[in-house]
Order: C-alpha cells, then structure tokens, then sequence
C-alpha cells in the first residue's frame, strides 16, 4: 500500500510511516520518561503517625519488589527521624518550644485525628501487635536494612535547629529541595505524604 | 517432575510482612531457584502477583486451603 504525501509529490511506503510514528514515538519517550528508574520517590512531609506509617508500608513493600527507594523526610516528617531518647532539639527558645510541643521520634509520633491524648496511638498500636503489622518503629529500621535511602532535608535540618547527631543513624546525606526535585524526577512513581 | 522448593514461612504476618520475608529469603537463593510462600494474610492474594510483576520474579501457582495461602515462586 502506498500513501501520496501532503504536497501530492512523492508516496511513503506504509512502512516507512509506521517506522516514522514509532521514531516518534520512542523520541517522546526519552524526552518525557527522562531516564526514569525502577524507583519510588516519597516526600515525608507530615509526621503524624497515621501518614508515616504507610509512608513506610509503600518503602519496605517497593523495596521487596527489587524498586529502588529514596524517603525524603521534611516540615514535621524530618521528626520521625529524630532518635528516640532526644527529649529536645532546636538552636533558640522558638525552635526549642516547638520541639517540645513536637518532641519526634517514630515511637511518640501522634495520630493526625482521633489522638484522644494518645489512647488513639496507643489503641492502634495494640491492634496492629495483635495483626502481626509490624509498627513504623519496625518498619524504619527495616526500610534501611533493605536499603531505603532514608534522606534528611538539609533547610529543615537548619531552620529547626536539628542536628545530624539528634537523627538515628544510617541516613543518608542531607539534601536540598533541587536535589530532591531529581530524586522525584528520574523516579517512576513519585509520592507526597 | 517434581520441584525442590525452599519453604518460607509468614503465616501470622501481615502487611507488608510477607512480601518482606519472602524478600529476604529470596535474597539467599539462585536465579531458577523455587521458593514456597506460605501466608495468611488475605491481602496477598492480590498482592504477591503484583510483586511478582514489579519484582519480574515468576510466579508459578498460587492456592488456598484451610485459610492458607501458598504460593509457588520461581527467582528470576
């Protein structure tokens, strides 16, 4: 089958015109897939109990799947990283009130509604032992055992006045929002909870 | 033709847990190797086979009897 071009000059094989849609094809994908990995992207922006924990159900699953995975923790998530027996943190009174009112660390993490002064916590955390759901403390340490890339945002870090040495260890370099922006963009799923 | 299989056991587990062990177990063995997921987590109905699809690992059976699942997984 021959088709006549645009201009009635000429005709282009039907084949030469699939090969031309599919070079087009794979040029539009290259130019929007940008390189795109096997890999998932989680802005951890909240630090509520309720968000944390699916945040890191999805890394460890992503992870057992063989998916590369980057959790980029700032705002309140960063508080999830906080080690557990930091009471404070925080460089003048202000960031140190509101690290107080927001002490961190995954075991002290409050539930964004239904906290009830931490019976809300405490009851869901009872249920999830009785179904054998492993709870988030659990689960961050998991996530970096399978190698989660678990990833401070460096102007969280500085304006709270949160030190490298307040984190638990085995985190990642602290990074700014561009190099968060790359992470997000050669990932195949990107996420913001 | 039968198939040696290594059993991995996350009966009791819930979600994320079983795919967690079996990611795990999977790390000690071969490319060709079988593994046998055993798990009683209803969840893993649908989610072993999408594992097995992102992971581009082989899932070969999958049955239920007496609230157990099995699932039989060949390691790519």
């Amino acid at each position: 089958m021959t088709v006549g071009d645009a201009t009635g000059n000429g005709s282009t094989d039907a084949t030469e015109l699939t090969e031309l849609i599919d070079r087009a094809l794979a040029e539009r994908e290259a130019r929007d897939g940008f390189n795109k990995k096997n890999k998932i992207t989680i802005v951890a922006w909240d630090g509520h109990l309720d968000r944390i924990w699916p945040t890191l159900i999805l890394s460890t699953t992503a992870a057992a799947s063989g998916m590369e995975v980057s959790v980029f923790f700032t705002f309140w998530g960063l508080f999830a990283l906080v080690k557990p027996e930091k009471r404070m943190t925080g460089k003048e009174w202000m960031t140190k009130a509101l690290s107080v009112l927001n002490p961190g660390a995954m075991k002290r993490a409050k539930l964004s509604r239904y906290n009830f002064a931490g019976m809300g916590p405490w009851m869901l955390g009872k249920v999830a032992e009785d179904y054998k759901t492993p709870h988030p403390t659990e689960l961050l340490e998991m996530a970096r055992d399978m190698g989660v890339r678990l990833i401070p945002c460096q102007m969280t870090m500085d304006l709270m006045g949160v030190k490298e040495e307040d984190l638990i260890d085995g985190l990642e370099e602290p990074i700014g929002a561009a190099t968060a922006l790359l992470e997000m963009k050669e990932s195949s799923i990107q996420l913001f909870i | 033709m039968s198939i040696t299989a290594t059993t991995v056991d996350a009966r009791g587990q819930s979600c994320p847990g079983p795919l967690v062990t079996l990611h795990r177990a999977l790390k000690d063995g071969g490319p060709g190797d079988v593994f046998e997921l055993l798990a009683t987590d209803p969840g893993s109905k649908s989610d072993v086979p999408s594992w097995a699809t992102l992971s581009g690992n082989e899932l070969l059976e999958a049955s239920h009897e007496d609230g157990v699942f099995r699932y039989l997984i060949r390691k790519a």
